[in-house]
């Protein structure tokens, strides 16, 4: 006997807003997974958008290595607007 | 890993969670967080799909058909809180069959309060308003909870839940109005119910040994002791809204404390319950194995079927 | 008083309440979690047709009668719900097949009855419309799944549906209410239904690699308030605390 793989599930709570992780359950194939996901994630009209992806397909980063992967862009405030001075006497931009 | 390695990584853990940090599922965590989280969660998961049972006994005698289908969305709403915990344990290494197998051969436990029987309608309101009243109490304490996807599962669960207890509520307060033989079907349930919902923050502080580890770990926020308090406290006004009586002579306020005081829980039953020997055991838990027995040839053919459908993908690919 | 028209309201809607009362017997007991879970939302949703189609008729009958005077305090005879909806969740095959076979009809009923000239049908049915073709979606899913799926799962959704077709037939039956609404433009003329019925039914089965039944006798009878030996009881259950408990709020 097989067990139903484990699916990712990502709703889009309405049109102009990323898809966003809202849990995960247990399907057969991607069409029931799909259906599942509606009845389990959008009872009270959660959704207007759903994916699914099979959890053994995601690939994630290791956080024994968040040092080497994440710390290095803690120094590079170029990146940010805050870096740069601006005269006082120029409110926007 | 030395012992000397092992004890840092510890005190590093333990302090990410005294800041407040989440542990993400890959993270770094010492094994006996893991086996704790699985064993509390899977316990969790496993109270949500039991719990379904006692309600669903009266779906098909609901009174009226507004309150058929608040009690079916009850309870389906339940069974989507299982399965939110079921995947929350999963991402500690344990897959919902194993949690299953846990379950059916006992070695799991679940909330003891569901191996009492539900006898009238007044039950599914006292189910709602009492249990779900205790259950929500603890869990809305949960949501702050150091692990990741308990803590997320808690913040969803709780929005859910909030109508839940209303629900049982109702059903008590529109009874409470009705005729004599309504009211007393009330008070019925309410003297059945009471002591073991009591029960359902489990045994006192000083012999509950857990205690101080969970707390440490965030999975517990508050003690046995006073959450049972703090239930006490925020039903006695209620009851007296629905006009009955708690059945606990000791009941009362305490000017001093600020609390109401209350007699003592029946200790012997409580731990006759969790030992597998309440009214209901073994019928709740036959109906979960039955359930998922019986399913088999089910769960088989959809994987079969996914199987086929494809490899004829990959023959039409080719 | 519109009899007939209240007549042909309970032939439709007996047909929701029955199996949505059906269907939530299976609550907490499914194969899965989540086929649990997908199951009691279309119990849901049937039961909320029911409540519909009910308000309507108390609205018909006026005076103290309620929805839940409707749903509850009828004598057996009075139920119009056809035979196949009150068959039991013998296996999961058996509640699907039932599903599956009445799901393509409710479209199909629901497709004609949006075009009624009684507003409220019209209305009803349109809502529902929506909700019922996901329940087709589901249905037609689960039957390719056990048609084609194990040799244990094929040869137990053919039997189950070998065992409710008998059932189908009754679909298109129509009584003498049915065919005055029919003649006013308020009902739908199911016999014109059927062979679409038939043809929609044997293109699913045959994806799921099943059989279409051959079946010259059919049972009919639900329709005219004769019911199986099943409906006793599913109201035993229906009733229990209208009867118990008479003329109390809850």
């Amino acid at each position: 006997m097989k067990n139903w793989p484990l699916w990712e599930v990502f709703i889009r709570s309405k049109n102009g807003l990323e898809h966003r992780h809202c849990g995960s359950l247990h399907a057969s194939d991607a069409t029931m997974a799909l259906e599942n996901a509606r009845d389990v994630y959008t009872r009270r009209m959660e959704g207007v958008s759903i994916w699914v992806v099979p959890s053994a397909q995601i690939t994630a980063s290791n956080p024994e290595n968040n040092g080497e992967t994440f710390e290095p862009a803690i120094d590079k405030a170029y990146r940010h607007p805050t870096f740069y001075e601006l005269p006082d006497e120029l409110k926007h931009m | 890993m030395s012992e000397k390695e092992l004890k840092s990584l510890e005190d590093q853990f333990q302090a990410r969670i005294d800041r407040d940090e989440k542990i993400e599922p890959k993270d770094w965590m010492p094994e006996k967080y893991r086996q704790t989280h699985i064993r509390q969660i899977s316990q969790h998961a496993h109270s949500e799909i039991v719990g379904m049972l006692p309600e669903a006994n009266w779906i098909t005698r609901a009174p009226t058909l507004r309150r058929k289908l608040a009690l079916l969305a009850k309870i389906q709403d339940e069974g989507g809180h299982g399965l939110y915990l079921y995947s929350a344990a999963e991402t500690l290494g344990i897959s919902r069959e194993e949690m299953y197998d846990q379950l059916h051969s006992g070695k799991a436990k679940y909330s003891s309060i569901f191996n009492y029987p539900a006898l009238t309608w007044a039950d599914m309101g006292t189910i709602g308003w009492l249990v779900d009243g205790a259950a929500i109490m603890n869990q809305v304490a949960l949501m702050g909870t150091s692990y990741g996807p308990y803590s997320r599962a808690m913040v969803r669960i709780c929005k859910e839940e909030s109508f839940h207890q209303r629900q049982g509520y109702s059903i008590l307060l529109t009874m409470a109005n009705g005729t004599p033989e309504q009211k007393a079907m009330v008070q019925d349930a309410m003297n059945r119910w009471w002591w073991p919902s009591l029960m359902m923050f489990g045994p006192k502080d000083a012999d509950s040994p857990n205690t101080e580890q969970s707390v440490k770990w965030k999975l517990k926020r508050k003690t046995n002791d006073e959450l049972r308090q703090q239930f006490v406290d925020q039903t006695v006004p209620q009851a007296n809204i629905l006009g009955i009586t708690i059945p606990d002579d000791k009941l009362k306020w305490n000017e001093e404390r600020k609390h109401y005081d209350f007699g003592e829980i029946d200790w012997d039953e409580f731990w006759q319950v969790v030992k597998g020997h309440g009214p209901c055991n073994k019928q709740r838990l036959e109906a979960r194995k039955s359930a998922w027995e019986k399913g088999t040839w089910v769960r088989d053919a959809a994987v079969a079927y996914a199987e086929k459908q494809a490899n004829k993908e990959v023959k039409q690919a080719i | 008083m519109n009899n007939n028209l209240i007549q042909y309201i309970f032939g439709i809607a007996d047909n929701c309440l029955i199996l949505g009362q059906r269907l939530g017997e299976l609550c907490g007991h499914g194969p899965s979690l989540e086929t649990d879970i997908a199951l009691t939302n279309i119990s849901l949703d049937l039961l909320g047709q029911t409540r519909s189609y009910y308000q309507y008729v108390a609205q018909l009958q006026g005076g103290d009668v309620t929805e839940d005077t409707v749903a509850f305090l009828r004598v057996e005879n009075q139920y119009l719900n056809t035979l196949l909806v009150e068959q039991p969740n013998t296996d999961f095959g058996y509640s699907i097949a039932r599903q599956f076979l009445f799901d393509v009809f409710h479209l199909l009923l629901l497709e004609e009855l949006q075009n009624s000239k009684d507003e409220n049908l019209s209305a009803i049915a349109k809502k529902s419309i929506k909700e019922v073709l996901y329940h087709k979606r589901f249905s037609s899913d689960w039957i390719k799944r056990l048609g084609d799926g194990t040799d244990e799962s094929h040869s137990r959704i053919q039997t189950a549906i070998n065992d409710l077709w008998i059932f189908t037939d009754e679909l298109f039956h129509q009584t003498d209410a049915d065919k005055a609404m029919v003649s006013q433009g308020i009902g739908v003329d199911v016999t014109l239904l059927k062979t679409k019925y038939y043809k929609e039914v044997s293109e699913i089965l045959e994806e799921a690699t099943l059989q279409t039944p051959q079946i010259e006798y059919f049972q009919k009878g639900g329709k005219q308030g004769i019911h199986s030996e099943h409906m006793g009881y599913i109201l035993t259950e229906l009733q229990y605390m209208q009867r118990t408990y008479p003329n109390m709020t809850w």
